[in-house]
């Protein structure tokens, strides 16, 4: 049985040289979207996106665990934050700070089941998991079910950065993503990410050198998960609502299109992925429903033919880690 | 106690319908080794496919079908100036079929089936041997596809499938009011379920099957065709997922994303059960589609989570499913 990633190369100096030039490249470049014609609510929205994707990709490129329920921290998150900030009345960051903190207790009650079995019943079990929480959403009073949360306000964040202008909105938005960005960057490139790159290549072996591998799969959920939930609360803020479209299952599908597309265990791979989808799902609105069948044509033809992904064939073609 | 009774009935065809699903879904993970997320989708085909038996199909006329793709193409090209255009609406001429009922239940899994047997002859051959997790996504992939170009043609909402005159009006049974159709589901879907429990467990071809499963290399040394059986076991299995839609025509509407809700219910009474048998994902099955109905009775407001608190509940106490060998 082949890996998900099996031509990943081993972690060298210039590796690392390379990803700190690229991502160098890539904060620059989205630094100056305001300042070109770019539409800002395009990018914001796609940021969060390709946050949500990274945070995924940790669990499956390097933990090798396919989730298909991602959606549900964003969904959950979504809801805590903007209740916290409609109905509360709280502050921007601690909006965030509960959101967040709701997609991690999330994480870890989820993570305590879902762990219990691998491969694709894993898959299933969380796809479950985020259906259950979706019917519930459905009839919980603070949901507001199909309407969704509306009309969040934005408010200041640390009382100085007015979030209602786009400018600033934006900026706080690219932090937001460049933190969980570098994060999860940090967690691969540690001794802790080598073990689960080590579970993913060969989980007995990895039992029989000591390590608890449930404990390390189950931090790697946790923290996919809590970043997962910090995308939802940012993009509350860009979107304004909170819907159950977050939490659907089809929203989970479209993370792992994004993450598939872009290059499975890739660095930089689940960024482009999200920047590809939420512009094609942008410019093809007028498709109507034939979206969704692209998207299916795309999802075949990544299997069959393009496993590697955006960044993994440029990478696998100059023999570089990226 | 009328209610109690109702819903146990209604607990009981939705328990066929998860039996039927998750014993294809077993069958095609036994050889291919692939959870096929398109399941749901082959299941609506099956309604559609009855559907079109008795009411006919409105194929596109050729004409149109190319005017058509022409103004695809213009529309691309003009869109980032003038912005998308609506398509002019399609020139059809109705082709009248006419089967009834009966036909559709011997057709819609035939006919679905080879549809499936050619969707594992394009695709799904060439990943035999990577990673589970691509059968997972290359099936959703397919799903989306299907249910797709369903929704484009006919919308989200229902198309009503009229009971057959033989099954119409109910029996008093003294203690509740039995509709025939509905009793007639249970009773097919338990025949269908042991039938093919009997075909792999006890007759030479489930030997095969069985034994392919285990030892492909063996097997194919004794002169077994193994990729045909693979294929023949994808048909059986898809088939029995359109067979389950023909039965639910009549009960639920024909509608493109039927099987999308259904499936992710089957995924959580699979994960409950376990892959570990045929007579396994059977029992589990109508089990649950019975605990459903008595909570749709006794607290209504759980029944669509509790399958999947349920499914908590087992995988705390037994990870593997109550009929699940070891991974």
């Amino acid at each position: 049985m082949s890996a998900l990633t099996d031509d990943t190369l081993p972690v060298t100096p210039r590796a690392l040289r390379d990803e700190m030039i690229v991502f160098a490249l890539m904060a620059v470049l989205l630094a100056v979207v305001p300042w070109t014609g770019i539409y800002p609510f395009f990018v914001m929205q796609a940021l969060c996106f390709a946050l949500l994707a990274c945070a995924f990709n940790l669990l499956i490129g390097y933990g090798g665990l396919l989730s298909f329920g991602h959606a549900m921290f964003l969904g959950t998150a979504g809801y805590i934050s903007a209740h916290a900030l409609k109905v509360w009345g709280l502050s921007p960051e601690l909006g965030i700070l509960a959101g967040t903190a709701g997609a991690a207790a999330l994480g870890v009650i989820t993570g305590l089941v879902a762990i219990r079995r691998q491969g694709i019943y894993f898959s299933m079990i969380t796809l479950a998991l985020s259906q259950l929480l979706y019917f519930i959403y459905l009839q919980t009073p603070f949901t507001h079910g199909e309407d969704g949360i509306q009309g969040i306000p934005q408010g200041h964040l640390f009382g100085i950065f007015d979030l209602s202008k786009p400018t600033v909105l934006y900026y706080v938005v690219l932090a937001g993503f460049l933190i969980g960005f570098l994060l999860i960057y940090r967690t691969i490139n540690s001794p802790f990410g080598e073990v689960l790159k080590a579970i993913r290549e060969n989980e007995p072996r990895a039992v029989s050198l000591g390590y608890k591998t449930d404990q390390y799969k189950l931090v790697a959920y946790i923290l996919s998960g809590t970043i997962a939930g910090f995308a939802g609360s940012l993009k509350v803020f860009v979107a304004q609502n909170a819907s159950l479209t977050d939490v659907h299952w089809s929203m989970s599908g479209e993370i792992v299109l994004m993450t598939l597309v872009g290059g499975l265990g890739t660095v930089f791979g689940p960024v482009v992925g999200a920047f590809v989808i939420i512009a094609m799902q942008q410019y093809l609105a007028g498709f109507g429903q034939w979206v969704t069948v692209i998207q299916g044509v795309i999802f075949v033809a990544c299997v069959l033919t393009f496993r590697r992904g955006v960044i993994g064939e440029i990478a696998h073609y100059f023999r570089r880690s990226l | 106690m009328q209610a109690l009774y109702a819903q146990l009935l209604v607990g009981l065809i939705n328990g066929s319908f998860y039996a039927l699903l998750s014993l294809g879904l077993a069958v095609i993970f036994g050889m291919l080794n692939i959870i096929n997320f398109a399941h749901g989708a082959v299941y609506m085909m099956g309604a559609f496919v009855a559907f079109f038996l008795l009411n006919g199909i409105d194929p596109p006329t050729l004409g149109s079908f190319f005017t058509n793709i022409w103004m695809t193409l213009l529309n691309l090209v003009q869109w980032p100036f003038v912005g998308w255009k609506s398509l002019p609406a399609t020139q059809t001429f109705h082709v009248d079929i006419g089967l009834n009922y009966w036909w559709a239940l011997l057709l819609a899994p035939v006919i679905v089936g080879l549809f499936g047997m050619v969707l594992e002859r394009t695709m799904l051959k060439w990943i035999t041997g990577l990673d589970h997790l691509y059968g997972l996504l290359l099936t959703f992939g397919m799903a989306l596809i299907i249910q797709g170009v369903f929704q484009n043609y006919f919308g989200s909402s229902g198309l009503p499938y009229a009971i057959p005159d033989e099954l119409k009006g109910g029996m008093n049974l003294g203690f509740m009011f039995l509709p025939i159709y509905r009793g007639w589901v249970v009773i097919f879907s338990l025949v269908v379920c042991i039938g093919t429990w009997y075909l792999i467990e006890r007759t030479r071809l489930g030997a095969y099957l069985r034994a392919a499963t285990e030892n492909p290399t063996l097997v194919r040394a004794f002169g077994v065709n193994v990729p045909r059986m693979i294929t023949l076991t994808y048909g059986l299995g898809v088939g029995l997922a359109a067979l389950a839609g023909v039965l639910s025509a009549p009960i639920n509407q024909v509608r493109p994303l039927m099987g999308a809700d259904l499936i992710i219910v089957v995924f959580a009474v699979v994960v409950i059960g376990g892959m570990g048998s045929i007579m396994g994902s059977i029992i589990t099955g109508f089990a649950l589609g019975v605990i459903e109905g008595l909570t749709k009775y006794f607290y209504p407001e759980a029944s669509n989570t509790v399958v999947f608190v349920l499914m908590v509940l087992v995988l705390l106490v037994k990870p593997t499913g109550l009929t699940g060998r070891a991974a």
